[in-house]
């Protein structure tokens, strides 16, 4: 049997953090990539080019820079902040920036970018039609969006969603670089100490594995659901 | 060196002559692990690709089972066996091979290669399994033989399908060569860490740096649109 040297609760706990990490970031990637989506696909100008600028910038840069500038700029920018509000109000705020929150927004805007894409080429693949005759029906814009275009869109976005999930849960493994004791941190706390490399992060290589593995048959689930109503060609 | 350009460097105590040297030595790395890497990377994945697409199982399964796990597993947890590993190796400090792996630089090379290797592999065998049987069928009527329809057939057809995802994977590469920093290897991001540390000054150093990743990235983006235009000239709309 595996034999962790008694790091075995700690690697457990590191794996739930890391799981916890991945979920609040999908959420907020999410929520971010239908704003971004909505923005891209909207009338308004300003909008458009905020939501260009946002993937474009996102796209340009890698996600271990953006996390050290959003975990050690942002304590930076917090003291900041809290100088200013008590010397003018005086008034005694302060907020430790944690490794935790800085990866959920990192990660979470990362992929909010490369989810406004998937969400764009989806929604720009419901048909037409379906939004005239929603219009047709008397629908007020956020009813064609919750009845309409939402459900329909979602099957499209689906194989795009999974493969970002996929690419998120392995970028999780960067939190352990700012000091978030996931699972790889303590892999390799555990590893430096015992002098054994492959005997700790061998497990922990299996243990996402497992992860990916396991999503890519859920969202296969979830695709042949989504999608029996479609009669496919072939 | 135009006037304002001086002028702004003697007012500013983070970008002197130094750090920008310093920039420019990260940025070599960088762009030395990551060109190699790929280069590496790709004449692996073209033989591993042709494996992958052999009917025995005997032959692409093994393929498989290294794409799966390297494409299963973050980038980092690979890197950490390596660098770590490869020190663990009983004998190996006796070797001449401790002179190479000694370098935190070769342990990275290798994670990435093989890193890179795995995503092409993938890239390449589903351009060449997607190849229109009739072209198959074309070169099998001229007479050719496995080889030769491979080469002057199979994989120049492929290599089209597969420019525009393999342009991904690059730019991937270089923005997952940032981890190179975590094993003491001075590349782009280690430059910004060394001088933010130096100044305490965490926006200038990693948004100078982010910059310099971005401008990596459009070049790379730009080369491989032309790159694309290039090969898909056949595929051209006729008025454009």
């Amino acid at each position: 049997m595996l034999d962790l040297k008694g790091y075995g609760p700690a690697l457990m706990e590191g794996a739930v953090v890391t799981i916890e990490l991945a979920f609040l970031s999908l959420a907020v990637a999410i929520a971010l990539g239908l704003i971004g989506a909505s923005a891209k696909l909207s009338d308004n100008r300003f909008a458009k080019g905020a939501a260009t600028a946002y993937t474009t910038l996102i796209r340009g840069v890698p996600d271990l820079v953006m996390m050290l500038l959003f975990y050690y700029g942002g304590q930076v920018a917090v003291n900041m902040l809290s100088d200013y509000i008590w010397e003018t109000y005086e008034i005694d705020f302060f907020f430790q920036f944690d490794p935790f929150i800085s990866g959920v927004v990192t990660i979470g805007l990362i992929f909010g970018a490369y989810m406004t894409e998937t969400f764009r080429g989806a929604f720009l693949a419901v048909e037409s039609g379906q939004i005239e005759a929603a219009r047709a029906y008397g629908f007020t814009r956020w009813h064609t969006f919750r009845r309409i275009m939402f459900p329909q869109m979602l099957r499209h976005a689906l194989p795009g969603i999974g493969n970002n999930w996929q690419v998120l849960l392995k970028t999780t493994a960067l939190v352990s670089i700012i000091g978030l004791t996931d699972m790889v941190r303590v892999a390799e706390e555990a590893a430096k100490a015992e002098r054994m490399p492959f005997h700790f992060f061998i497990p922990v290589a299996f243990v996402y594995l497992a992860l990916t593995a396991g999503s890519e048959l859920f969202i296969k689930w979830l695709d042949k659901r989504a999608n029996v109503g479609v009669v496919q060609g072939g | 060196m135009p006037d304002f350009i001086a002028q702004w460097l003697n007012q500013n105590e983070i970008f002197t002559t130094m750090t920008l040297m310093e920039y420019w030595g990260g940025m070599v790395t960088t762009v030395q692990l990551v060109f190699l890497s790929l280069v590496i990377g790709l004449l692996v994945a073209v033989p591993l690709a042709i494996l992958r697409t052999v009917r025995n199982p005997f032959v692409s399964g093994p393929v498989w089972f290294y794409t799966y796990i390297f494409r299963g597993t973050p980038l980092l947890i690979q890197l950490y066996i390596i660098y770590y590993g490869l020190a663990q190796i009983e004998g190996i400090q006796e070797t001449f091979w401790w002179e190479i792996f000694r370098e935190p630089f070769y342990p990275a090379l290798l994670a990435f290669t093989l890193n890179t290797a795995a995503y092409t592999t993938e890239i390449i065998r589903g351009a060449i399994v997607s190849t229109p049987n009739g072209e198959i069928e074309a070169a099998k009527a001229y007479g050719m033989n496995w080889f030769m329809r491979m080469r002057r057939i199979v994989l120049p057809s492929a290599a089209r399908r597969a420019v525009q995802a393999y342009s991904n994977e690059v730019i991937f590469m270089l923005h997952a060569s940032a981890i190179a920093s975590v094993v003491t290897i001075v590349d782009l991001t280690g430059a910004a860490r060394n001088i933010y540390s130096r100044f305490y000054a965490p926006f200038d150093a990693f948004i100078f740096v982010a910059l310099l990743y971005m401008l990596l990235t459009f070049a790379l983006v730009f080369a491989f649109r032309k790159l694309e235009n290039h090969l898909l000239k056949h595929q051209r709309p006729l008025n454009s």
